[in-house]
Parts: structure tokens; C-alpha cells; sequence
């Protein structure tokens, strides 16, 4: 059989022949070219088994399909909005920026998109139980919240240096009643919160789903994954026709695990004159060794259940990766990416932590939108573009640009007022600490500092 | 993929070096003893001392275990035992000359216990080859399943190695049958579903497990995953072919040292013997 991306590459379509003899935007799995796969504990495999048996007949079942739009429409907020980013367009040598607002969703990011889905598949097996990875904790909140809506129990394994850098998440899956178990093992950060979902995973399986995050992880997990994001991209493309009467010139989306760029490019994938843009996580720059730029810089491997580009070393260990982003601190990248790049469908390039906290900057006082640092990334990647393609033209309003913006930056306000020396030495805002007043009419001259940490009875003895 | 593979069905024991060392201590009247332990752990020298010691108390199989960045299957104890080890410096390339430190001094069989990506790294063929070369009976492959596992295949028949897969209690029947088929050396029957560690006992899925797969034409199944006192392996002796113990050499290895992982595996071996006759006429002392 030939293969597909050959095929359509070559040529094996038509601009008006409706569907492509070889579409790139379905595949099913398990491997995507060389790609993929279960590389997994045997134990799991019944688990994996009858997951991909429950998704294949949901996807089938209009009865399914109704619930999961009924949801999206009525508690994400769907269709998110297409939105024209005009002032910030100008920074892009012109070019004209749409957004897809995947940050308006509840809960402030695609993530919801999956988890909704899955959380539903896990009810249609009979599970009680979720277990969820989170790098960002956006994975987490989003897991949280389904499992509040669906009445289940939920665990979420979270490193423990990204508890640190997201606290404020932390604390909205404990108020969304789930358990939040920090991972102090390895790098801890979300590679490792992988290994320990799924070694709770396999202790638990029979009443547990492990809501995997992303666009990676053993089959059906890619594939389903995809599913659940694709209306994001069938979305984008309804819109920007309404909007502008035709397809854009490129399409661009950050890379994680590759959930969100996979949900906006399938939408995409078919379209030959639509570029489509990844952006990987260059933390100090990819020469520093200090990055996430998984396919820029990686080898193939595997790694939490799939054949993919993978950060590891001359022994075959997984390197740990660095990045601002939380949400897209992990050495691997799905595998249908893996796939894409090699087949040249879509270009992955790095953007480093400088670039993308720029493009938080300007998104932010251009547009009056704070974008997460993950979708930052995007957003960097789009102002290259954006100057790219504009260079050869007479008209840079002619080229049009889609960024998928994944997620709000509510969760990265601490970390960028650090990246931008808002905080004193204390780690206070600064100017934030000058009121003479006390919160509890107690002694004016206390630093706050000291009261919070010491709320308690002794604070009477000052008094 | 099982289709292909089939053919392999009922060459479990050809020239297998596992499947000799079960034999062996099933002609001496008792089951086989394997025991794991990390390599590098608490460092290389010591690591290849406390095989010896195992060797020299009753394990018929010894498994080296690769030291691995994100071991999925390993509960706490390991974990810190081969992250210690990476820590000290272990390069994969290491467990060649533990295998062949170990398989030069002992007649155990030595296996090797990896997570894919490794061998991945090095390369199917040239890990296989260097394994052969070093002594080693094969592999066993916690994260690979004979579905994903061609070149694999490949490799162990063209440098004659065992390569054990795990049946789960989870298992389908479709998938220990063509587990058991693909195969060679034992079939390392997980107990429970959970990940390795030291538990009180022994979960009573495991004599079903091992069941199906003696039912599937299996000739030697052993069990392993929470086996950790002379108890376990008395009850799981009386329906297994061996019996496989890994935290608790561990935590002995890190709490005592040589001598004292050497002492836990011949206690272990003690449940071997009948409970009527005398614990201290252990099996194992032959070996010395
Ligand atoms: C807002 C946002 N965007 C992107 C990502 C990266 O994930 P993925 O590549 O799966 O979309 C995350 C992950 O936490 C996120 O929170």
C-alpha cells in the first residue's frame, strides 16, 4: 500500500477534488509510519484493550457524539472564538493573526476538550475512578473539574517542582475535591508524574482510567486524543472562511505532548497551501542543552508507551528537559508528530524561554488577552512566520496566519512577574506591601510576611 | 505478528540456558531460585559480589537488572536502588562485564531485566550480540510485548538468546497463548497487578496466572512481583516451576551488604525443602 503522506506530498490530490485521495487527517493507529505503538507492561495491555474497543464504538455512536457536543457546547463554551489580533498583527511584519481562543474554554485551556471525552469514555466502562498526569496543571484542573461534573474520584500526580511553579493550580484541583499527589522522584516534573500514573494505573486498573493528557502515550491514547481536539481545528477552518473567505497561509500551534497543535492541524492537514507550524519549547536555547525541543534535537525511542522522538542520551535515558513552560517541560512529543515532521507535513522549530515571555509581553498590552506561556510559544513562532512570509510579498496583509492560543496565562501571572523583576527580594509585588493597615486591625508595623506565617494564637500575645 | 512468531511455539528449551538452570533444580527435587538485582547497585564491584553471593546460596537464575530513568514497573525500593546507581555513574555498557564477571565464577544462568529504550539506544542486534558474548542467557522485557517485538525476535534467534515475556493476571487467553508461543526460557508470570515491592503475601491471582499459561502449552512458568520470605516461595513452589525475588534481595543488599543479600537468598531457598524435613539441609549448598 502506498503510503499516504508519500502520496499527498506527491501530489495525489486536488485543491477542488473535495476529500484527498490520502488523507493525512485520520489516522487511526497504532503506528503512524514507524511510529507508535504499545510499548508497554503486559498488564496494561487488557486496560488498553478496552479502551480502544470502548473509543472505537463511541466514535461510532451518534448517541456518544451528542453527549460529547452537548458538553462542549453547553459547559466549554464551544465553538471558541476566532479572534483577529490586530495591533499585534503589525510585530508580525503584517501579517494578519487570527486567534483560536482555546483559553476561553472553562477551565482556561483545550485541555477540556480530551478530558471531557475521556471522562465520558471511563463512565461508558464502568471505571470510578481517574488518575491524571499534569505538568501546567491544566491537564490536572481540567481532569478535576470532569470528575466533579461526572461524580468521580480523581488523583492527579503532579512533579513536585511544578507544584512549585503553579501552586495556584495546585490549589484549584484541591478545591475542585481531587487529590493532588506531588512526584518527587527524577526530574519531577511531568515525565515523572507519567511514571507514577501509570504505576498506579496498573495497580488499579480495574476500577480506574488513567486520563492521559495529551497526544502521546501508548494506542489508542494518540489517536483519541486527536478526536477529542479535532473540533478545535474543524472549528478554526469554519471560521477563517467565514471570516476571510479563505483557508489561511499557515497554521501554528505550540508542542507539549502535542495535544493542542494536533487538534488545530487536522483540521489542516489536507490543505496543501497551508503551512503548519509546531513550536517546541527551546528553554535556554537549543545549543545550552537546557531545552524541550523534542524533534528538533531528538532521536527516536520509546517512552510511556510509544515509539517517538525522544531527549535521551548515549545510553538510551531520557534526558531531562527544561523549559519556563511547565506545560511543555517533557522530553518526548507524541508519536503522529514524529510522524509529520519526518514526512515534512509540518515544520517543528524551537522558541526559546526569551522569545515566548516577549510574545506573552506583547500579546498582553497589544491585545488585552494574557496568553499562557505554553501558547506564548505559538505565539513567538507566529511572529517569525508572520516575517517570513510577508518578506516576498507587496501586501503583507495578504498573508493570514491562525495561532491556536491554548490556554490563558492566569496560572503563569507568578512566573512571568518574576521573568519581568515585578517582585521585590521578598517575592511580593512589588509596591504591593505598603499599606500601613493590618488585615486583622493588629499591630500596624508587622510585616505581612510575618503575620501569614504566624496567623495563629501567638499573634494575640503581640497585641 | 503471533501468527508469524508461531512457529516458535514449543522451542522453549531449545539450547535456552534459563530453561537448563529450571531443569537442573527440578531434577534436584525442588523448583529454581531467581533473584534480581540492579547492576551498579551500590556500585559495580558490588553489584557482581552480590550475584556471586546469590549464586553461591541458591539462585539458579540470576537477573541484572539495567538501572533506567523511568522504570514504570518498579515500586520504591528499586527505584532508589538503580537511581542511586545512575547516580554513581552506570553506563549501560557495564552490565556486559557484570554478566561476564558473574557468569565466569557461578553456573547460574544470567539474565538480563531491561526497559526497552536501552537496547533501543544501543542497537537490537549489537546489545544481543554483546549480551551472547558476555554469557548471558537473554533478556527478560518488562515494557516490550511480543507484539512490538520483531527485531527483537530476530536478534535472540540469530544469537541464540532467551527472551522471557510477562504474562499479567490481566492477560487474555489469545494473549498468553501467543505469549507462551513467542517465549523462550520461562514464562515470568506476574502475580498481581501492581509493580514490583516486598508485600506480606502473595496474591492469590498468581496460581491462576501460572495456570493459564501452563494450560497454553508453557513448560516452565515461574512467578514473581511481592515474593519476599521463605513462605512465599514454599507456596508458590508448589505449583510453579520457580520462583523470582527482587525488593527484598535488594533492601538486604542496601541495608546489609554482600553478606547479607547472600544470607536472605539462602534462607530463601529453604522453601524449598518440604516443611516436614530440616530447614538447614538447604539446596543451594551444592553450588559452592
Ligand atoms: C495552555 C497549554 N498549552 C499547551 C500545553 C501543552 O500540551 P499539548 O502539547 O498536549 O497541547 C499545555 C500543557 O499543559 C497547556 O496547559
Amino acid at each position: 500500500m502506498e503510503d499516504p503522506a508519500t502520496a499527498f506530498l506527491a501530489g495525489g490530490h486536488g485543491p477542488d477534488a473535495g476529500v484527498p485521495a490520502h488523507s493525512l487527517r485520520h489516522a487511526p493507529g497504532p503506528y503512524f509510519g514507524s511510529y507508535g505503538g504499545r510499548w508497554m507492561p503486559e498488564s496494561l495491555i487488557a486496560a488498553l484493550d478496552e479502551l480502544e474497543d470502548t473509543f472505537e464504538k463511541a466514535k461510532a455512536d451518534p448517541e456518544f457524539l451528542a453527549e460529547v457536543a452537548e458538553l462542549n457546547k453547553n459547559y466549554s463554551g464551544r465553538p471558541s472564538l476566532l479572534t483577529e489580533a490586530k495591533r499585534f498583527s503589525e510585530h508580525a511584519g503584517g501579517a494578519r493573526i487570527f486567534l483560536k481562543r482555546e483559553d476561553l474554554n472553562h477551565t482556561g485551556s483545550h485541555k477540556i476538550n480530551n478530558v471531557l471525552g475521556q471522562a465520558l469514555l471511563a463512565r461508558r466502562m464502568g471505571k470510578t475512578r481517574i488518575i491524571a498526569e499534569t505538568g501546567a496543571g491544566q491537564h490536572g484542573v481540567a481532569s478535576a473539574t470532569a470528575a466533579a461534573l461526572l461524580g468521580m474520584e480523581c488523583v492527579v500526580y503532579m512533579g513536585a517542582e511544578d507544584c512549585r511553579r503553579q501552586s495556584l493550580n495546585v490549589a484549584r484541583m484541591q478545591l475542585l475535591g481531587a487529590t493532588v499527589v506531588p512526584v518527587t522522584n527524577g526530574s519531577q516534573t511531568l515525565k515523572d508524574a507519567i511514571n507514577d500514573a501509570l504505576r498506579d494505573w496498573v495497580a488499579n486498573v480495574g476500577n480506574t482510567h488513567y486520563l492521559l493528557g495529551t497526544a502521546a502515550g501508548a494506542h489508542p491514547f494518540p489517536a483519541m486524543v486527536r478526536f477529542f481536539h479535532e473540533v478545535i481545528g474543524e472549528e478554526a477552518r469554519g471560521q477563517i472562511l467565514d471570516q476571510i473567505g479563505r483557508l489561511p497561509d499557515a497554521v501554528c500551534a505550540c508542542i507539549g505532548g502535542g495535544s493542542n497543535a494536533i487538534g488545530i492541524f487536522h483540521g489542516f492537514l489536507d490543505d496543501p497551501s497551508v503551512k503548519i507550524y509546531g513550536f517546541e519549547a527551546g528553554g535556554d536555547g537549543v545549543e545550552t542543552g537546557r531545552h524541550a525541543a523534542t524533534i528538533t534535537l531528538g532521536l527516536p525511542g520509546v517512552l510511556h508507551g510509544a515509539r517517538s522522538y525522544l531527549m535521551q542520551d548515549d545510553d538510551g535515558q531520557t534526558v531531562e528537559s527544561h523549559s519556563i513552560s511547565a506545560g511543555l517541560d517533557y522530553p518526548g512529543v507524541g508519536p503522529e508528530h514524529s510522524y509529520l515532521h519526518d514526512v515534512g507535513r509540518v515544520t517543528y522549530e524551537p522558541i526559546t524561554d526569551a522569545e515566548a515571555m516577549d510574545a506573552f509581553k506583547l500579546l498582553s498590552q497589544t491585545e488585552g488577552i494574557i496568553p499562557a506561556i505554553e501558547s506564548s510559544h505559538a505565539l513567538a513562532g507566529a511572529i517569525k512566520v508572520g516575517r517570513r512570509l510577508t518578506e516576498s510579498v507587496a501586501t503583507p496583509s495578504d498573508i493570514v496566519i491562525i495561532v491556536n492560543l491554548s490556554g490563558r496565562g492566569d496560572k503563569d501571572v507568578e512566573t512571568a512577574a518574576e521573568w519581568f523583576g515585578m517582585l521585590d527580594e521578598n517575592g511580593h509585588v512589588k509596591g504591593t506591601m505598603l499599606s500601613t493597615r493590618s488585615a486583622k486591625g493588629a499591630t500596624p508595623a508587622g510585616s505581612v510576611d510575618e503575620r501569614t506565617a504566624d496567623e495563629n494564637a501567638e499573634d494575640a500575645t503581640h497585641e | 505478528m503471533s501468527e508469524a512468531h508461531a512457529r516458535t511455539a514449543g522451542s522453549q528449551s531449545a539450547g535456552s540456558k534459563s530453561a537448563a538452570a529450571i531443569d537442573r533444580a527440578k531434577a534436584a527435587g525442588r523448583k529454581a531460585l531467581i533473584a534480581y538485582l540492579p547492576a551498579g547497585f551500590p556500585d559495580k564491584q558490588a553489584s557482581i559480589d552480590a550475584a556471586l553471593a546469590v549464586a553461591r546460596n541458591g539462585a539458579d537464575i540470576i537477573e541484572i537488572g539495567i538501572p533506567y530513568s523511568d522504570p514504570v514497573m518498579d515500586g520504591a525500593v528499586i527505584q532508589a536502588a538503580t537511581t542511586q546507581a545512575l547516580a554513581n555513574g552506570f553506563r549501560v555498557a557495564d552490565v556486559f562485564d557484570i554478566v561476564a564477571a558473574v557468569t565466569a565464577e557461578t553456573d547460574a544462568a544470567v539474565l538480563v531485566m531491561t526497559y526497552w529504550n536501552p537496547v533501543l539506544r544501543m542497537g537490537v542486534d549489537e546489545f544481543s550480540r554483546r549480551l551472547a558474548e558476555a554469557g548471558g542467557a537473554g533478556l527478560i522485557t518488562p515494557d516490550l510485548i511480543p507484539d512490538e517485538a520483531a527485531e527483537w525476535f530476530a536478534a535472540s534467534d540469530k544469537y541464540g538468546l532467551d527472551r522471557v515475556f510477562l504474562v499479567a493476571p490481566s492477560s487474555s487467553p489469545e494473549r498468553v497463548a501467543m505469549t507462551v508461543a513467542t517465549t523462550r526460557g520461562f514464562v515470568y508470570a506476574v502475580s498481581i497487578m501492581g509493580v514490583t515491592g516486598a508485600r506480606a503475601a502473595v496474591a492469590n491471582t498468581a496460581q491462576a496466572v501460572v495456570a493459564a499459561a501452563h494450560a497454553a502449552g508453557a513448560e516452565r512458568v515461574c512467578v514473581g512481583l511481592g515474593v519476599s520470605r521463605p513462605e512465599h516461595v514454599r507456596e508458590i513452589a508448589a505449583y510453579a516451576d520457580g520462583v523470582i525475588v527482587g525488593t527484598a534481595l535488594v533492601a538486604a543488599l542496601r541495608d546489609g551488604g554482600v553478606p547479607a543479600v547472600g544470607a536472605l537468598a539462602k534462607e530463601l531457598s529453604t522453601g524449598f525443602v518440604p516443611a516436614a524435613a530440616t530447614p538447614s539441609s538447604t539446596t543451594g549448598a551444592s553450588r559452592q
